[in-house]
C-alpha cells in the first residue's frame, strides 16, 4: 500500500471549510413563504380556514335552531329575494332557517370528508407500502383487489353497502373510503417501488434495520408530500359525493342536516322556492372550490411531477 | 480576429433562480478557427455546457444571454432572429449531446428524422435525402444502413445511438460542431470507438471545427489542439494541449492535473486533491473566484478579478501570479 | 503493495466461491409457456478472495456484474448459487434476525451521494441509525459517538443538525462513510464511491477512503469502472467482463503486464491526459453483448482479435500464469 505523505492528511481538514450549499428552511416556513407567493393557494387556504371556523363554532353562529319549525315562516325568501334578515338565506318547506341548516351541515360534510380520507389514507398507504416493498404474491393479491375495486361501479357499491349495513353516517363513510383507498394504495406502491431502489433505503437495509421500520421511517415520510396533495383534493371529491349520495337517499338520513339532503328536499320546490337548493348548493361550491385551489397549490409546490401542464 | 470561424467576446449568460442570479458564463472570450478542435474543460457548474448552449442560442428563460458577442462566419449570432437562428442551427452549427436518448424522438425511425432535418435545410427531394442519410449512416459505422434506416432509436445500443447522433450532426456538413460530453454516458471501449470515429470524420470532412466540451482531461488531451480551462464561469487558462498538460500555468489547472489518478504514472504517485469545493455560482468569492482554494493566493487575489493575459507562446492565463504589471 | 495471493495461514476476510446470480426477465405469460424463461446472466461463476486489510478492486464496464456482486456480498439480493465465507463462516447461511445482527460486519458506501442519504433526516440521525439499530453504544453516548465519526471523516460535528441537501457531493460521501464506519465493519464495500463526484473532489474522497481503511484496519472491496482510480487505490484487482472474472492480479502486475486480451483492450481504450502517448484509438470492435444471451465459450471471443475456433466452444479455465496472476484465456501467456 502506497502511503502518501501529508497530502492525505490534507483531505481531512479540507472538508471543514467547504461552503454551505444551501440554508435549511424548516418545512412550516417554506410552506408560509410559498403560500404568500401564491394567490391561488392563499385564497383557497383562507376559505378553508373560514369553513373550518364555521364548523368549529357552528353552535354559536347559527341564528336559529336548525330543527325549529315555524309554520308562519314556511318558504320565507332570502334577503336578496325580498326577504328579511331573520332568514338570511330564506326558510324551507317546514319553516326551518336555511342558513342555520347550512351551517350545521358543514359539520357533516367536513366530518365525512376528513374521516373518509383518513381511513382511505391509512388503509391504502399501508397496503400500498406492503405491496410495493415486498412485491411477489402479496403485491399481486393487493393489486388485483384494487383492480376489482376500480372496475366496480361506485353507485352500485354504495347501494350494496346501504343494503347490508343500512343507510347512515358510518355506512356512507365506509362506502366512500372503499371507493378511494385504491388511489393511495397505487400512489404509495408506485413511490415505494422507486424509493426501495434508492440507495438510502438500501443503506438502511444493509445496516440491518427491520423492514417495518424502513417502511415507517424512510419510505412513508418520503411519500407524504404526494399523499397530502392527493388527500386534499380527495376531500373535495368526498364532500361532493357525500352530497350526491345523500341526495339519492343513500347517505345521511334526515333529520340530520346534510347539504345533499337539503338539495333533495329543495328539488320539489325548485321553481317556486329556488333558495332551498341555492344555500346548500353554494356551500358545496365554495367548499370544493376552496379545497381544490389549495390542493392545486400544494401540488404545484410539493409534487411538481403530478402538476398539470 | 477575422480569420476565426467563431469569435466569442465577453459572453455573459445568467439564470434567474430562487436564491438569486446565477452567472453561469461570466465574461468568456475565445475563438476557434476552421477545422480546429478546441477543448472546453472544467468541472460541473463551471459554465462549459452553458457556453455551448449560448452559442447555439439554446438558453431559454429563466436564463438569458446578457452580454457579449458571438461572431460566427462574420455575423453576430446574438443579433440573429429566432428564424435566422433556426437556419444556422443544424446546418452551419450542429450539436452533439451527452445523452443520445433525449436527442432522438423515440416514436419515429431514425432515418426519417435525419432526412427531415436534411430536407428542412436543403432543396433535396425525398429520394435524394434518403440516399444522403444512408451514406451518412454508413460513414459513421452503422452496419447495414439500408435496413437500419427504418429502425427506431430504442433498437440501437448506446454507442450506436451516439453514432446516429453524429450522423445527424454531420449530415449537413456544418462548419462547427459543438460536442457536449459526447462520450460520458458510454463505456470506455465504446468511448474509444466514438472518439476514433470523431477524429476520422473530422479529418475527412470539409474543415469542420469542433468544440469538445468535457470534464475528462484524457479525452480532451487525445482529441484537441487547443484547450480552454474553465472555472466558475471564467476561462482561467488557454493554451495548446501540450502546454496545458505539460506546463500548466494557472493554479487551478495545476491542481486539476495533480488531483487525477493516472495510468501512465507510477503506482506510488499520490494524487493531491484541490481543497474545498467548487465556487458557489450564485454567491461567488470576491476577486479571483479560485482564491479560497488556491495555495498561492495573495492580497490582490481577494479583491481583484484577474483577466486572461498572454504568458508567451500563445499561452494565456487569468492569474495575478503571471501579471507582470 | 502485496502482489501475491493471500496465503492460507491467515483466513481471508471474504471468500467468494462460484457465485452465480441470474435475474428473471419479465415477459408475458404466453411467452414463458412456450419457451424457457429468459434470464440475465448477471454474475456467472465468480470466485475471489479479499484478504485481511486488503483493498481488492472489481473493475469492469456496464453489464460486467461488478455492482451485482457488491449487492450480493452486502446481502441486499440473494444469489442463485455459490458460497461466501466471511472470516471463515458461511455468510449465506444467516437468515432473519441472525442476518440482521451480522450485517454490521459488512457495510457499504454507495455511488450516488444524492440518493444515499434520506433527504428528511439530519446528519446526526443518519449517522446514528446504525448505532441505535444495533445498540452499539448506550443511548446517552450516541451524540458523542456521532461527533467522533464525523470528525473521523473530516466533517465538523457542529454540522450534525444539518440536512443532506446542505452539503456538497463530496461532503455527502463523507457522511455515508461515517455511517458505514459506525458499526466497525470487517468488510467495507465501496460501489463506485467517487464516480459521481467532480475530479478535483474525487481525490479528497479517495485519499480519505485509503486513510480510513488503514486506521480502522478494514478489508475493502472497491468497485469501479475507472481503471485509473482502481490502480490508485487497490492492492489486487479482478477485471470482469459480462458476469465473469477474466483476470486477477496484483495491481502493479496487472497494469504493467495485462495478460487477458480484454484487459489489454480496456487499458488501451482509456484516453490519458498526456501528449506523450497520443494515438488514434485503436480500440476493440463491437459493443458489449447482451447478458441475456451471452456468447458461448469465452464471452469475449466475438470482440477478441486473438480468438480462434476453440474460444467459441470452450469456456477458458482460470490459469495462474505468473505467481498470483490469473487469467481466463486459452491463449494468454505470461
Amino acid at each position: 500500500m502506497s502511503v502518501a505523505d501529508g497530502t492525505r492528511a490534507a483531505s481531512f481538514v479540507a472538508a471543514a471549510d467547504e461552503v454551505l450549499v444551501e440554508e435549511h428552511v424548516p418545512a412550516w416556513r417554506k410552506f408560509l413563504d410559498e403560500l404568500r407567493g401564491s394567490s391561488k393557494g392563499l385564497s383557497g387556504f383562507v376559505m378553508i380556514v373560514l369553513v373550518l371556523l364555521v364548523t368549529a363554532f357552528s353552535p354559536y353562529l347559527m341564528p336559529h335552531d336548525p330543527t325549529e319549525q315555524i309554520i308562519a315562516h314556511r318558504f320565507a325568501p332570502p334577503v336578496f329575494d325580498g326577504g328579511t334578515y331573520e332568514h338570511f338565506l330564506g326558510a324551507d318547506n317546514l319553516g326551518r332557517d336555511i342558513l342555520s341548516r347550512v351551517i350545521l351541515g358543514t359539520q357533516t360534510s367536513i366530518a365525512v370528508g376528513f374521516l373518509v380520507v383518513l381511513i382511505a389514507v391509512v388503509v391504502g398507504s399501508t397496503l400500498g407500502a406492503i405491496s410495493g416493498y415486498f412485491g411477489g404474491y402479496v403485491d399481486t393479491a393487493i393489486m388485483r383487489l384494487a383492480d376489482f375495486q376500480l372496475s366496480f361501479p361506485f353507485i352500485l357499491l354504495a347501494i350494496i353497502f346501504m343494503a347490508i349495513f343500512g343507510p347512515g353516517f358510518w355506512s356512507l363513510v365506509v362506502a366512500l373510503a372503499v371507493a378511494i383507498w385504491v388511489n393511495y394504495a397505487r400512489l404509495v406502491r408506485g413511490e415505494t417501488l422507486k424509493l426501495r431502489e434508492l440507495e438510502f433505503v438500501q443503506a438502511a437495509h444493509s445496516i440491518g434495520v427491520r423492514d417495518a421500520t424502513i417502511i415507517v421511517r424512510h419510505i412513508l415520510p418520503n411519500v407524504m408530500p404526494s399523499m397530502v396533495v392527493m388527500a386534499t383534493l380527495d376531500i373535495a371529491w368526498v364532500i361532493i359525493f357525500e352530497a350526491a349520495l345523500s341526495f339519492l337517499g343513500l347517505g345521511i338520513q334526515p333529520p340530520t342536516p346534510s347539504w345533499g339532503v337539503m338539495i333533495a328536499d329543495g328539488r320539489n320546490y325548485l321553481f317556486e322556492s329556488h333558495w332551498m337548493t341555492l344555500g346548500p348548493g353554494l356551500a358545496i361550491l365554495i367548499t370544493s372550490v376552496a379545497i381544490n385551489l389549495f390542493g392545486d397549490f400544494l401540488r404545484d409546490t410539493y409534487d411538481p411531477k403530478q402538476a398539470r401542464l | 480576429m477575422s480569420d476565426a470561424l467563431l469569435d466569442v467576446r465577453d459572453l455573459v449568460t445568467r439564470f434567474r433562480t430562487k436564491r438569486g442570479t446565477l452567472v453561469a458564463v461570466d465574461g468568456v472570450s475565445f475563438n476557434i478557427g476552421r477545422g480546429e478542435t478546441l477543448g472546453l474543460v472544467g468541472e460541473s457548474g463551471c459554465g462549459k455546457s452553458a457556453t455551448g448552449q449560448s452559442i447555439m442560442r439554446l438558453i431559454e428563460p429563466p436564463g438569458e444571454i446578457a452580454g457579449g458577442s458571438m461572431v460566427f462566419e462574420g455575423e453576430d449570432l446574438r443579433a440573429k432572429s429566432r428564424e435566422e437562428m433556426r437556419q444556422v442551427r443544424g446546418a452551419r452549427i450542429a450539436m452533439i449531446f451527452q445523452d443520445p436518448t433525449t436527442t432522438l424522438n423515440p416514436v419515429f425511425p431514425v432515418g426519417g428524422q435525419i432526412a427531415e432535418l436534411f430536407r428542412y435545410h436543403t432543396s433535396a427531394g425525398p429520394k435524394e435525402a434518403k440516399a444522403r442519410v444512408i451514406d451518412m449512416l454508413a460513414e459513421v459505422g452503422i452496419p447495414r444502413p439500408h435496413e437500419r434506416y427504418d429502425a427506431y432509436p430504442h433498437e440501437f445500443s448506446g454507442g450506436m445511438q451516439q453514432r446516429v447522433i453524429i450522423a445527424c450532426a454531420l449530415v449537413l456538413r456544418p462548419a462547427l460542431v459543438i460536442a457536449d460530453e459526447p462520450t460520458t454516458a458510454l463505456d470506455v471501449t465504446v468511448q474509444a470507438q466514438i472518439l476514433a470515429l470523431l477524429q476520422r470524420l473530422q479529418r475527412s470532412e470539409t474543415n469542420t471545427a469542433v468544440i469538445l466540451i468535457s470534464h475528462d482531461l484524457g479525452v480532451v488531451a487525445q482529441m484537441c489542439e487547443r484547450v480552454c480551462v474553465m472555472y466558475a464561469g471564467n476561462i482561467v487558462e488557454v493554451a495548446t494541449t501540450a502546454d496545458i498538460l505539460d506546463a500548466p500555468k494557472h493554479p487551478y489547472t495545476v491542481g486539476l492535473m495533480q488531483s487525477i489518478p493516472r495510468l501512465d504514472l507510477d503506482e506510488d504517485a499520490a494524487v493531491r486533491p484541490i481543497p474545498g469545493v467548487v465556487a458557489d455560482p450564485i454567491r461567488p468569492p470576491s476577486g479571483c473566484k479560485f482564491h479560497p482554494r488556491c495555495a498561492h493566493a495573495f492580497a490582490r487575489c481577494y479583491s481583484e478579478r484577474p483577466t486572461l493575459k498572454a504568458t508567451g507562446n500563445g499561452h494565456m492565463a487569468a492569474c495575478h501570479l503571471y501579471d507582470q504589471t | 503493495m502485496n502482489d501475491t495471493v493471500q496465503t492460507t495461514a491467515v483466513r481471508p476476510t471474504l471468500e467468494v466461491r462460484h457465485l452465480i446470480k441470474h435475474f428473471a426477465v419479465r415477459q408475458d405469460v404466453f411467452a414463458s409457456l412456450l419457451r424457457e424463461p429468459l434470464k440475465v446472466h448477471a454474475v456467472d461463476d465468480v470466485s475471489f478472495t479479499v484478504g485481511r486489510e486488503e483493498t481488492f478492486g472489481l473493475v469492469g464496464e456496464s453489464g460486467s456484474g461488478k455492482s451485482t456482486i457488491g449487492k450480493l456480498i452486502a446481502r441486499l439480493i440473494e444469489p442463485t448459487g455459490g458460497t461466501m465465507l466471511l472470516d471463515g463462516e458461511d455468510w449465506l447461511a444467516l437468515r432473519g434476525a441472525a442476518l440482521r445482527r451480522a450485517r454490521r460486519n459488512v457495510q457499504m458506501i454507495f455511488q450516488n451521494p444524492y440518493a444515499s442519504l434520506d433527504p428528511r433526516w439530519t446528519v446526526e440521525s443518519i449517522v446514528a441509525e446504525p448505532l441505535s439499530t444495533h445498540k452499539v453504544v448506550p443511548r446517552g453516548d450516541v451524540h458523542g459517538r456521532v461527533a467522533e465519526l464525523l470528525r473521523a471523516v473530516g466533517l465538523e460535528p457542529s454540522h450534525a443538525q444539518r440536512f443532506p441537501h446542505q452539503f456538497s457531493g463530496g461532503q455527502r460521501q463523507r457522511i455515508g462513510l461515517a455511517r458505514a464506519l459506525a458499526l466497525n465493519p470487517r468488510l467495507l464495500i465501496a460501489d463506485e464511491p467517487v464516480s459521481a463526484l467532480d475530479v478535483s473532489v474525487q481525490a479528497q474522497i479517495l485519499n480519505l477512503i485509503q486513510d480510513i481503511q488503514e486506521r480502522y484496519h478494514l478489508s475493502l472491496l472497491f468497485i469501479s469502472h475507472d481503471l485509473s482510480v482502481v490502480k490508485y487505490v487497490c492492492d489486487r484487482v479482478a477485471v470482469m467482463y459480462l458476469g465473469r472474472v477474466v483476470e486477477v492480479a496484483g495491481t502493479r502486475a496487472l497494469f504493467r503486464r495485462p495478460l487477458h486480451p480484454y484487459t489489454q483492450a480496456l487499458l488501451a481504450a482509456i484516453p490519458e491526459p498526456t501528449t506523450k502517448r497520443r494515438r488514434i484509438f485503436a480500440a476493440i470492435e463491437g459493443e458489449i453483448p447482451s447478458p441475456i444471451h451471452p456468447p458461448s465459450g469465452c464471452r469475449f471471443h466475438p470482440r477478441c482479435a486473438r480468438a480462434r475456433a476453440l474460444c467459441a466452444l470452450e469456456t477458458p479455465e482460470f490459469r495462474e500464469l505468473a505467481p498470483g496472476h490469473w487469467a481466463a484465456c486459452h491463449y494468454a501467456e505470461a
